[in-house]
C-alpha cells in the first residue's frame, strides 16, 4: 500500500519529465507541466494523510523512509512546485513573446522542471545516505541548464559558477558520506544496510565519534554550499538573479530546504553518536554568520532578484541556526520558518517576475510605481515584502518570534546579533521596495492584468498560519520535532 | 604472504595515484592533462580490482569494470572529441608559478595525513594509510580547480576529484553499495555531457574558453 503510494509520488514527475522531453515543444506543454505537477501534489497529499494516520513508514526494502519530518517537506515541495508551474505558464509565454526564449528553450525548461521535482522528492524520501547524495547532485544537474536558459553572458557565468561550486561542494559531501559509511561498517557490517538512515539511527550510540566528527564537517560544508551558507554562498545570488524567475522561485523556496534536510539527517546521527552538541554548534555558527553577512549585504544590492536572493541566505541561516540549537521548540520553530519562507519567498519571486517583465529591467532604481502600473503586482510585492520581513500578522513573524525567544533562553548572547540583523534587513529591503511599489511613474497602466493567483494563495496561507494554526498541523510539527530531538 | 603482496600492490597503486594528481597539477597542455586523467582512471580501476580480489568483495569487480568503462574509455574519449571540435587540442595554459603550487600541494598532503591519522587506526590491515592518500588527492584536485583558468582543465580537475572519491570509497570501505555507485557514475556521466554543452555555449558567447572572462557578476 505505502509502496504504491510512494511509487505514485515519485513516478508522476519522472513520467512528466519523459513526456515533456518528448512533447515539450507542443503548444499545450505548459498545461501538461501544470497537470503533472498537480498529480504529483495529489500523490503527496495522499501520502501525507497516510503518514499522519499511521505514523512513520518504510518502503521498498527499507530504501525509502517517510516520517512526519520529511513528509511535511514532501507536501510543501509538491505544493510549491505545483503553484510555480501555474505561475510559469503565463510568465514563460510572455518571455517567449518578448523574444527572450525560443520554443526549444521552453521544451528544455518543462522537461527539466519535472525532473527537478523528481530529484527533490527522491532526496526527501530516501532512507539511503548515498542516494540522498545522488539525488542532490542530480538536482544540480537538472537546474544548471535552466539557470543559463537565456544564454546571456551573465547567465552563462552564473550557471558555470553554480555548477562548479555546487559540484565541488557536493563532492565534499560525498567524502563525508564515505566516512560515515566507514564508521557504520564497523557496527553494521558490510552490505547495504550500513548506509540506511533508520539503521544508523538505531546504532548511532556505537558509531566511532572521531570519524563521525570529520564526516559531519565534510557533510555540512558540502550540503551547506547548496543551502547557501556563508562563506559558501557566492553562487546563490548570481544563479537567482540570472535564471528565469520560476527557477529562482523553486531554487529559493525548495532546493535550499532539501539540502538543509540532508544536513539535519546527518546532524541527528552525529550528535547522537558524540553525545555532545558538536554538530549543533557548527550549524549555529554557520547560521549566525549567514544571517549577519546576508543582512549587511542587502543594502548594497541594486538588482531586485539579487536582493531577495540575499534575503534567502539570511532566512536559511536563521533556519540552520534554529535547527542547530535543537530541542523541541527550536526545531518546531525551524520547521515552521522553513514552511513560511518557502511560501513567502516563492510568492515574492512570482510578483517580482511580473514586475521585472513589465518594466523590462531588474535594476530597482528603474522600477517605479508598480501600484499604478498594475495594482495586483504592486500589492502582491508589498504584502510579500512585509510578510518576509516578519511583520505580524503574517506567519513569518510567529516563527521568527519563536526562534528569537528560544535563543534568548538558551543562548542570550546571540539575541542582539539576530535582532540587529533582522532590523538591518528590514530597513534595507523595505527602503528599496517602497519606492518600487509606490514611487512616481510615467508608465501607463497595462491593458491586461497578470495572473497572480499563486501569489495570493501563498500569502493567504502564510497569513492564516500566522493567525491560527490548525491543531492537527501543530501536532504534526510537534511529532516531527520530537523525531529530530 | 598473499595478503602482504596485495597490500603492497594496493599501496603502490595508491602512491601512483597521488603522483598522477601532482603531475596533473603541473601539466600545462590540455591534451596531456586528459591523458593523465585516463591513466588515473586506469590506476583506480586496477586498485579497485585488487582490493576486491584480496578482500573477496566481488561487487568491487563491477565497480572496477564501471570505472574502466567510464573513466578510462568513455569520458577521455568524450573529452578528446570535445577539444578536437573546440579546436583547443594544442592549447597551453599559463599556470601561475608551478613550484609554489607544488609546495602548497605538499603541505596539503601532510595536512590530510594528519587529519586521517586517527581514522586510519580504525581501518583494518589493507586500508591503513589509504584514507590519507585519498583525502590528499581530493584536496589536490580542489587546488587544481582553483588554479586553472580554462574551462576544460577545470572540468578535468572536477573529474579527478570524483576519481579520488571513488578511490576513497573503494579503499576505505570496500566500495559503496552498488546502487549508490551506479547513481554516482550516472551523475558524473550526465555532468560531463552538460559540461560539454557548456563549453560550446561559453565559446559561442565569449569567443574563448578562458573563464577569466566570466568574472563580471558582482554585488554592485
Amino acid at each position: 500500500m505505502i509502496d504504491s503510494q510512494l511509487l505514485a509520488l515519485l513516478l508522476t514527475p519522472l513520467l512528466g519529465g519523459v513526456l515533456l522531453a518528448l512533447l515539450g515543444s507542443r503548444a499545450w506543454a505548459a498545461e501538461l507541466n501544470s497537470l503533472m505537477s498537480f498529480f504529483t501534489f495529489i500523490a503527496a497529499v495522499v501520502l501525507t494523510m497516510r503518514v499522519i494516520d499511521a505514523g512513520p513508514q518504510i518502503a521498498f526494502h527499507e530504501q525509502f523512509f517517510i516520517d512526519p519530518f520529511n513528509v511535511f517537506l514532501v507536501a510543501l515541495t509538491a505544493f510549491v512546485a505545483f503553484t510555480t508551474s501555474l505561475f510559469s505558464r503565463p510568465y514563460m509565454r510572455i518571455e517567449q513573446h518578448h523574444g527572450k526564449l525560443s520554443t526549444a528553450m521552453l521544451h528544455l525548461y518543462y522537461s527539466m522542471y519535472q525532473l527537478f521535482t523528481f530529484t527533490m522528492l527522491v532526496a526527501l524520501t530516501t532512507n539511503n545516505m548515498g542516494i540522498i547524495w545522488v539525488a542532490m547532485e542530480a538536482a544540480t544537474l537538472t537546474t544548471v541548464l535552466l539557470v543559463s536558459l537565456y544564454r546571456t553572458p551573465a547567465s552563462l557565468e552564473a550557471a558555470w559558477k553554480y555548477f562548479i561550486l555546487c559540484g565541488v561542494g557536493i563532492a565534499l559531501a560525498l567524502f563525508g558520506t564515505i566516512l560515515m559509511y566507514f564508521a557504520a561498517q564497523h557496527v553494521l557490517g558490510e552490505g547495504g544496510t550500513a548506509l540506511l538512515w533508520t539503521h544508523l539511527n538505531q546504532v548511532k550510540g556505537q558509531l566511532e565519534p572521531t570519524v563521525l566528527k570529520l564526516a559531519f564537517v565534510f557533510l555540512l560544508v558540502g550540503y551547506g554550499t547548496k543551502i547557501g551558507l556563508v562563506p559558501l554562498h557566492s553562487w546563490l545570488p548570481d544563479a537567482h538573479a540570472e535564471g528565469p524567475t520560476p527557477v529562482s522561485a523553486v531554487l529559493s523556496g525548495l532546493l535550499l530546504n532539501v539540502a538543509l534536510t540532508a544536513v539535519m539527517r546527518s546532524k541527528v546521527l552525529v550528535d547522537g553518536s558524540l553525545g555532545t552538541h558538536f554538530a549543533g554548534n557548527l550549524m549555529m555558527g554557520f547560521g549566525l554568520l549567514s544571517v549577519a553577512v546576508a543582512s549587511l549585504s542587502l543594502s548594497r544590492q541594486k538588482d531586485i532578484k539579487r536582493m531577495f536572493a540575499y534575503s534567502s541566505i539570511e532566512h536559511m541561516g536563521l533556519i540552520t541556526f534554529a535547527f542547530g540549537m535543537g530541542g523541541p521548540v527550536a526545531t518546531f520553530a525551524a520547521m515552521l520558518h522553513m514552511t513560511m519562507h518557502s511560501l513567502t519567498k516563492s510568492a515574492i519571486f512570482f510578483a517580482v517576475g511580473h514586475a521585472v517583465q513589465k518594466s523590462g529591467t531588474q535594476v530597482m532604481e528603474n522600477i517605479r510605481g508598480m501600484i499604478q502600473v498594475s495594482p495586483t503586482v504592486g500589492w502582491g510585492l508589498m504584502l510579500g515584502t512585509l510578510a518576509i520581513l516578519g511583520m505580524p500578522p503574517f506567519g513569518v513573524f510567529a516563527s521568527e518570534f519563536l526562534i528569537i525567544t528560544t535563543a534568548m533562553h538558551a543562548y542570550p548572547w546571540v539575541t542582539p546579533i539576530l535582532l540587529i540583523s533582522l532590523g538591518i534587513a528590514f530597513a534595507a529591503i523595505f527602503g528599496k521596495i517602497q519606492p518600487v511599489v509606490f514611487g512616481e511613474t510615467t508608465a501607463k497602466p497595462l491593458p491586461h492584468s497578470p495572473a497572480l493567483i499563486p501569489v495570493f494563495i501563498h500569502l493567504l496561507l502564510v497569513l492564516m498560519l500566522g493567525l491560527y494554526m490548525p491543531p492537527y498541523l501543530a501536532n504534526w510539527y510537534h511529532q516531527a520535532a520530537a523525531l529530530l530531538g | 604472504m598473499q595478503m602482504l603482496l596485495t597490500l603492497q600492490i594496493v599501496n603502490l597503486l595508491a602512491s601512483l595515484l597521488l603522483l598522477i594528481v601532482f603531475a596533473m597539477l603541473a601539466q600545462r597542455r590540455i591534451l596531456s592533462l586528459i591523458n593523465l586523467f585516463a591513466l588515473q582512471g586506469a590506476v583506480l580501476a586496477l586498485s579497485t580490482f585488487v582490493v576486491g580480489y584480496s578482500t573477496g568483495q566481488h561487487h568491487l569487480y563491477y565497480s572496477a569494470g564501471l570505472t574502466l568503462l567510464l573513466k578510462v574509455m568513455l569520458l577521455p574519449w568524450l573529452l578528446h572529441r570535445l577539444i578536437r571540435q573546440l579546436d583547443v587540442k594544442w592549447d597551453v595554459e599559463t599556470l601561475l608559478n608551478i613550484p609554489v603550487s607544488m609546495l602548497i600541494g605538499i603541505a596539503l598532503v601532510i595536512f590530510s595525513f594528519n587529519l586521517a591519522a586517527p581514522i586510519s587506526q580504525l581501518a583494518h590491515g589493507l586500508t591503513r594509510g589509504l584514507i590519507g592518500i585519498a583525502l590528499a588527492s581530493v584536496l589536490l584536485s580542489l587546488l587544481m580547480m582553483l588554479t586553472r583558468r580554462k574551462a576544460v582543465s577545470q572540468v578535468v580537475a572536477f573529474l579527478s576529484l570524483e576519481n579520488s572519491l571513488f578511490f576513497a570509497a573503494a579503499s576505505a570501505t570496500q566500495g559503496m553499495p552498488l546502487v549508490v555507485e551506479f547513481g554516482i557514475a550516472l551523475d558524473v556521466l550526465v555532468a560531463t555531457f552538460i559540461f560539454g554543452i557548456f563549453f560550446f555555449q561559453i565559446r559561442e558567447t565569449f569567443d574563448s574558453l578562458d573563464i577569466s572572462h566570466m568574472e563580471k557578476l558582482k554585488d554592485d
